[in-house]
């Protein structure tokens, strides 16, 4: 038997409070997917825990749905990168005000 | 509250073994100056996880962990960096915006700390057990449960993912995809790595990679449109 449900879920809280924190404080374009990242995999564990605490097997279902999204995520938001790269020549979130009033 | 109940010793070393290379691979992603190194240190928290999972009987999801995400989306992540040369140092320690740090840490450890005083004093019943199908009927593995479940209760998300990563490569394709001469003559884009024909001289990778003000970076474009548009003129 493994540990209790507690333990995951304050490992989860944690690693989604790194990720909001790098998003929050970070710059670069890049590390920010990175956390967000992070945030989607302290998701996933608290899915699996819960599947496995109701011994339900649509948690571990929406974990593999959570992976789907999170390629392509990635996919488009590393695509925008290279695009705003192209005519930027930067990957930092500060240079990108061109929408600014 | 027995949050400990009937756990082995391996068991309680595994997850406090993972735990910690969740964490300071998470730290590491956040605090590194450099992007390699937050993507290496994501691939280990990406690991850190896979093990927790097959500590919870979840063997396909580890195995789809390691093999997505360590494979696919922090190779992407990594040939991404190296392909735009963003892999130098960045000055962590500089703060553009005044009290921005101690403003989000202060939030943060807000949030964190609300929701571990809920998940503490909550009730643990959240209603029915195994809504979607039970993990442990009949002896079966976790991945034909799994296989089960998505092709028969979850088969129209199924084949909305399909579609939604149909689009997301198209999607990625026009995004990426370096514009046509046509449509380069009406934007005149200011991109050092787009259009290398006619201002290669100037800016060049190191250009690119280099400091220099935003101006700076738009002189050789410029330059190289006002090249391309003599020729158009001949």
């Amino acid at each position: 038997m493994s540990i209790g449900p507690a333990w995951y879920l304050g490992l989860a809280a944690a690693l989604f409070a790194l990720g909001a924190l790098g998003v929050m404080v970070r710059r670069n374009v890049l590390v920010m997917f990175m956390c967000v990242e992070l945030m989607l995999n302290a998701a996933n564990l608290t899915f699996v825990t819960f599947s496995r605490v109701l011994g339900d097997i649509g948690g571990q279902s929406l974990v593999f749905f959570v992976l789907v999204v999170a390629a392509a995520e990635v996919v488009v938001g590393l695509g925008v990168v290279v695009a705003i790269f192209r005519r930027r020549a930067s990957t930092t979130a500060d240079d990108l005000h061109g929408m600014k009033g | 509250m027995s949050v400990l109940f009937a756990a082995t010793v391996p068991d309680i070393m595994t997850f406090v073994i993972c735990a910690v290379i969740v964490l300071s691979g998470g730290i590491g992603v956040v605090m590194s100056r450099n992007a390699v190194h937050a993507a290496l240190s994501l691939v280990l928290t990406l690991f850190g996880i896979a093990v927790l999972f097959i500590e919870q009987h979840a063997y396909f999801l580890a195995a789809v962990q390691v093999i997505v995400y360590a494979g696919a989306i922090v190779v992407l992540f990594l040939f991404v960096i190296m392909f735009l040369g963003v892999d130098r140092m960045e000055d962590v320690r500089s703060e553009p915006l005044k009290g921005q740090r101690p403003l989000a840490l202060v939030m943060i450890a807000i949030s964190l700390a609300g929701v571990l005083a809920l998940s503490a004093t909550a009730s643990w019943v959240t209603g029915a057990h195994h809504v979607a199908g039970s993990l442990s009927a009949g002896h079966h593995t976790d991945t034909f449960l799994l296989g089960k479940s998505i092709f028969t209760t979850y088969l129209w998300a199924f084949e909305a993912t399909a579609g939604l990563l149909v689009v997301a490569v198209v999607g990625a394709v026009v995004l990426a995809r370096r514009p046509s001469r046509v449509h380069d003559e009406d934007t005149a884009p200011r991109s050092p790595l787009g259009r290398g024909r006619g201002g290669r001289a100037a800016p060049g990778p190191a250009g690119a990679s280099g400091p220099g003000s935003d101006e700076e970076r738009a002189e050789p474009g410029e330059a190289a449109d006002a090249v391309s548009r003599a020729e158009v003129g001949r």
